[in-house]
């Protein structure tokens, strides 16, 4: 174990969050690809998340980390637009399954844990600040 | 022989599991099933006391030479390692909830700086006995 082991499972928190918030961005650039058949068509992304677990202690004192990245199983949004030059043979276009309510709430989330971690990681670098001033 | 700080090293040791503990369970906050866990201090303390009244006597490791120097173990928290009651389980299993742990790790955070006080005050009185406080 590292001897400052705070800073350490702070700064895997934030990995993990900046993770999350990329998978939102690119759920919401992709929020409007549209595509002719449902195999093509951009699935939201989601991550899920894993505590490190220290192998010496079986304790979960490491920290956090992205186990996977999975896609969501919401239906896709059939939309007829027979006009559409992406249409299929039947007049339908398919949009991807991200809900931008959802996506924007799950952003939210991640940037409050973010800051969660900074603060962590900021009131242990004062007490190691202190520490190393003990006695003088 | 016992430390001239008297329990409050073992007090910053035992902050300074904590701080990582509570660190970790807020860096969790959004891992599904993950259980926030704790210290208990009361017992951790009381253990710190009683490994530091059996150390007189009798040190961890043992000496076979003459010439091996007296030295002692490092004292582990995981038996004192406690999981967190909710007030409000999530559905995802995860039991951190920020404002609390926020709140343990804002708390942990001003006794580790008391127990560093202890200390500095006792490093101040010892210089202060050391030079006949010129």
């Amino acid at each position: 174990m590292s001897v400052f082991p705070t800073l350490d499972i702070s700064a895997t928190g934030m990995s993990a969050q900046t993770i999350r918030l990329n998978t939102i961005a690119s759920n919401m650039a992709n929020a409007d690809s549209i595509s002719s058949n449902s195999a093509e068509t951009y699935r939201s992304k989601q991550p899920i998340f894993k505590t490190i677990m220290d192998n010496e202690t079986g304790l979960p004192e490491g920290g956090v980390e992205v186990d996977k990245i999975v896609e969501s199983k919401a239906p896709l949004k059939m939309e007829y637009a027979p006009n559409n030059p992406m249409a299929n043979k039947d007049g339908y276009i398919f949009r991807p399954n991200v809900n931008p309510v959802e996506e924007m709430a799950n952003m939210l989330d991640a940037s409050r844990s973010y800051e969660t971690n900074i603060q962590v990681m900021n009131t242990s670098k004062q007490l190691l600040l202190r520490t190393i001033q003990m006695g003088k | 022989m016992e430390s001239i700080f008297g329990i409050h090293e073992q007090a910053l040791l035992i902050r300074k599991e904590r701080e990582s503990i509570l660190a970790n369970n807020l860096a969790n906050a959004d891992t599904p099933n993950f259980k926030a866990r704790d210290i208990d201090w009361r017992k951790e303390i009381k253990n710190a006391q009683d490994q530091m009244d059996a150390k007189k006597f009798a040190p961890d490791l043992e000496m076979t030479n003459s010439r091996h120097i007296e030295a002692f173990g490092d004292m582990t928290t995981g038996d004192y390692l406690k999981y967190r009651v909710p007030t409000q389980p999530s559905l995802d299993g995860n039991t951190v909830e920020a404002h609390i742990e926020k709140a343990k790790f804002m708390e942990n955070a001003i006794q580790y700086q008391a127990s560093l006080e202890f200390i500095n005050g006792k490093i101040s009185g010892i210089r202060t006995a050391l030079t006949g406080g010129g």
